[in-house]
């Protein structure tokens, strides 16, 4: 019998599963793994969902499963928390910066974004309060006249 | 069976089902890329709100119905969504000025859930919660605009809102399983949100420059199911058209 990976082995796995819709970021960035756990020789993993209608939300378990079974672990118990409700301020540190490397601008609690994440100017618009997936909206930059997204805080 | 529960989660749910496909209807037909965005995302949180809701109606009632078997196989007397709901589109104004009626009563319902004495039902509100204010802040401003826009917007936003203010009454209606719920601290009873909503109302349509009806009258029968318009029947037919002509098709 193999040992049993540790849980800090199995967030390091799962810190490098990408975001479905944003692969720039992992699911650990995201926040949205709330536990991990052995439970015997079961391993319970807690997810909360970011929204209640994200069509990722199945495409997320299941690379999430994927990715467990690569490591060697065949018993996986996947749970559903809606409570306390996931919140943009688990976006880890690092997920941040990611996002805006990758031209998505943070969240921030002023509910807009800081800076044009292409320039950095500050002079931005808003287009739409909804984009391209549940968690994005749609802004522009008034120096570089680029279109860019920004992730809503929730 | 927990009936009550079971109803009352049915009530939650088919108003999110119903609101949902609604929008959804909006789909590559908005007047800009941006509001078709909009309109699209809003449709998919409602629908994300149904699958919970619906989905708890179906573990308390412990008949192995799932939110899929409660959304697609039940008939039009069965839904106890408010006939707020199921009212057609109309134009883009009606449809936002529709979804300010309800979202601003769900903002308040919610806000009240959270404190639900059933931790499942807690849960659900606390998450709906906050896409909910997301869609008040959308639909309040928009009908602010239009309302407060140009001549046309004006005279197309009043007549929506003459249209559908007979619908509001019934957000707020009682009956014993309204007491029932009220009495257990599931929910709070309808009624008691009414002076907020009526407080928002008034200074949200006196922003928009728009007169709200004298008459409070309203129409009622949704809610617990004896009186559905002819709407929901052929909106129910256009969703439900494939699960009944192929019954547990999978994708
Ligand atoms: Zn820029």
């Amino acid at each position: 019998m193999v040992a049993q990976p540790s849980t800090d082995e199995i967030w390091a796995v799962l810190a490098r599963v990408p975001d479905p819709e944003i692969p720039a970021i992992s699911l650990t960035d995201l926040g949205i793994i709330r536990d991990i756990a052995w439970e015997g020789e079961t391993l319970a993993v807690t997810v909360t969902p970011t929204y209640s209608g994200c069509p990722a939300t199945s495409l997320i378990n299941f690379e999430i499963e994927t990715a467990l079974r690569e490591a060697g672990i065949e018993r996986i118990d996947l749970r559903r928390q809606l409570a306390p409700p996931w919140t943009t301020d688990w976006l880890s540190q690092e997920g941040r910066a990611k996002l805006e490397a990758y031209g998505i601008a943070p969240p921030t609690a002023a509910r807009g974004p800081e800076k044009c994440p292409r320039c950095g100017s500050t002079h931005v618009e808003r287009i739409s309060q909804f984009g391209s997936t549940p968690c994005k909206a749609q802004w522009r930059c008034k120096e570089c006249r680029e279109p860019f997204d920004y992730f809503k805080c929730i | 069976m927990d009936q009550a529960l079971f109803e009352f989660c049915l009530r939650m749910g088919d108003n999110t089902l119903v609101l949902g496909h609604r929008v959804s209807e909006w789909c590559g037909h908005a007047p800009v890329l941006e509001e078709d965005i909009a309109l699209a995302n809003t449709a998919l949180d409602l629908i994300g709100q149904t699958q919970l809701w619906l989905g708890l109606a179906g573990e308390v009632e412990g008949a192995g119905r799932d939110a899929d078997a409660l959304a697609f196989r039940r008939d039009a007397w069965d839904f106890r969504s408010v006939l707020l709901v199921e009212q057609p589109n109309g134009d883009f104004g009606q449809t936002i000025l529709r979804q300010y009626l309800f979202d601003q009563y769900q903002a308040l319902m919610l806000a009240e859930l959270v404190a639900s004495s059933d931790a499942r039902v807690s849960a659900i509100a606390q998450k709906a919660a906050k896409e909910v204010a997301y869609h008040l802040d959308r639909s309040r401003d928009t009908v602010v605009g239009l309302g407060d826009g140009t001549d046309e917007s004006h005279t197309r936003m009043q007549a929506a809102l003459d249209r559908l203010y007979p619908f509001v009454g019934e957000l707020f209606g009682e009956d014993d399983l309204d007491r029932e719920v009220a009495a257990r601290g599931i929910a709070p009873l309808p009624a008691s949100l009414r002076a907020a909503y009526d407080a928002a109302l008034a200074a949200t349509m006196d922003e928009a420059t728009l007169a709200l009806p004298d008459s409070r009258w309203s129409q009622s029968g949704g809610r617990d199911g004896t009186r559905h318009s002819e709407h929901l029947g052929h909106l129910l037919t256009e969703m439900q058209w494939l699960q009944r002509a192929y019954p547990d098709a999978r994708w």
